[in-house]
């Protein structure tokens, strides 16, 4: 492996940018997933039209993404900001089940006590609604960090560099090298963008390590 | 631009031949199905075998998370340089891609066929031992009908993600609808690579939508309603 010891900031800088491709789209895909999720959530006549509709966008093959984006976006073929758009849609599409399922889970009883002690709509959502459903949004988001990892490496054949360069230039040159090492970190990313995912999970719900109802 | 598009798809002369739209429509579908069929062949009696069991649990849930991480381009790559020189002809390209395909759709199917009998209801499965079923019939009779939902679940995601990829087979050489993305963008052909695009996006719907009927008809009536609620 001396090629990954003379190579190591190249990978790194690879890394670097396809952390960007796969981690900004996650968190755009959040925010506009979350008030789609709500409405589904809400509304019963809208609920399988959304659901359906976001879930349908999941079915175009990304490399199929990556080159029809620019036809309707005004990006050029080459830009990273199309491999952007296409990870958000997908982002979208996995999360606006899971955000509207997360909600609906919510308890009435808890709802119903919110508005007792004087909570309105948005604060009630902000503070109780959105809080409990955050171990169920977050597994959607692990699953979307995972796919994202992996689909972005795709982008290479669309010559936008990320750690995927490494398979295309390892395989024009009959190389196993660079192949292996950008698998390896590849799924090094998956697991750390998982890991992160958990933390930020474990911070924002302190109740659910919270011990007996005796303590 | 999109009544370029229009237009080369319009061309019969791209519709018909060797490397016609409709051939390579065939082999996309043959690469697909044959994966799927060979992965449903290890994944579903895995999965059975363990919801049935409850053996090996822990290994499935983050063995099928691990494998969902493995970027598809760069394991083709990699079984191609293992493989190809142990093999020859044609067979040296179709099995690294079609390894590639099966790894892909094992860890749907087995999720999905695991979790659908672990979910089974515990009443229905002791109803069913004491009726005197033995395990295998409990599985056959009680299990398998009752999991049906989410084996078939797991196999149409795999489906979905496997016709989608089979796309990448191209850049081994391979025929199936990724030649004229892959062939349209080494040639700067844009209008070819846009419309093998449209056409994969196109048959993943179809597929997809296809799938979800036959769920709907074969799936036990007493599962889904289709009965009307029995009153009591």
């Amino acid at each position: 492996m001396t090629w990954l010891r003379d190579h190591f900031v190249d990978v790194l800088s690879l890394a670097g940018q396809h952390a960007y491709l796969a981690g900004v789209p996650l968190v755009l895909g959040l925010l506009i997933a979350l008030p789609l999720g709500w409405l589904a959530s809400r509304n019963k006549v809208l609920y399988p039209f959304l659901i359906m509709g976001t879930g349908l966008l999941y079915t175009i093959p990304s490399l199929a993404l990556f080159i029809m984006l620019p036809l309707l976006l005004p990006f050029k073929i080459l830009d990273p900001n199309n491999v952007l758009v296409a990870m958000t849609i997908y982002t979208v599409a996995l999360l606006v089940r899971t955000v509207a399922d997360g909600l609906g889970a919510v308890p009435d009883a808890v709802n119903q006590s919110a508005t007792a002690m004087g909570y309105k709509r948005l604060r009630r959502f902000m503070s109780v609604e959105l809080p409990l459903a955050v171990p169920v949004i977050s597994a959607g988001l692990r699953v979307a960090a995972v796919s994202n990892v992996s689909i972005v490496s795709v982008a290479t054949l669309i010559g936008v560099s990320q750690l995927g360069s490494l398979f295309t230039d390892g395989f024009s040159r009959a190389f196993l090298d660079p192949i292996i090492v950008g698998v390896v970190a590849c799924v090094l990313l998956a697991l750390l963008f998982d890991v992160a995912i958990l933390l930020v999970t474990r911070l924002v719900t302190p109740w659910q390590r919270a011990g007996s109802p005796a303590a | 631009m999109i009544n370029r598009i229009i237009a080369w798809l319009a061309d019969v002369a791209h519709w018909q031949g060797d490397d016609g739209i409709l051939r390579r429509l065939v082999e996309h579908m043959e690469y697909a199905t044959t994966a799927l069929v060979i992965a449903a062949l290890i994944a579903i009696p895995l999965g059975l075998y363990i919801g049935h069991t409850g053996k090996g649990r822990f290994l499935v849930v983050n063995a099928v998370g691990a494998a969902r991480a493995i970027p598809s381009l760069g394991l083709l790559y990699l079984a191609f340089f293992w493989l190809a020189p142990r093999l020859s002809g044609e067979v040296a390209f179709l099995a690294p891609a079609g390894l590639v395909l099966v790894v892909l759709a094992i860890p749907p199917i087995l999720s999905g066929a695991y979790a659908g009998v672990e979910g089974v209801e515990p009443a229905a499965r002791d109803a069913a031992v004491g009726m005197g079923m033995r395990g295998t019939e409990v599985m056959r009779h009680v299990e398998l009908p009752c999991a049906l939902p989410l084996i078939l679940s797991g196999i149409r995601s795999a489906m979905l993600q496997v016709i989608a990829t089979a796309t990448i087979a191209a850049v081994l050489g391979l025929g199936g609808l990724g030649r004229f993305l892959i062939d349209g963008l080494a040639s700067q052909d844009f209008p070819q690579t846009a419309s093998g695009a449209i056409l994969v996006a196109v048959l993943a719907l179809a597929v997809d939508m296809a799938f979800a009927l036959v769920q709907r008809s074969v799936v036990s009536p007493g599962l889904t309603g289709r009965y009307g609620k029995v009153s009591l």
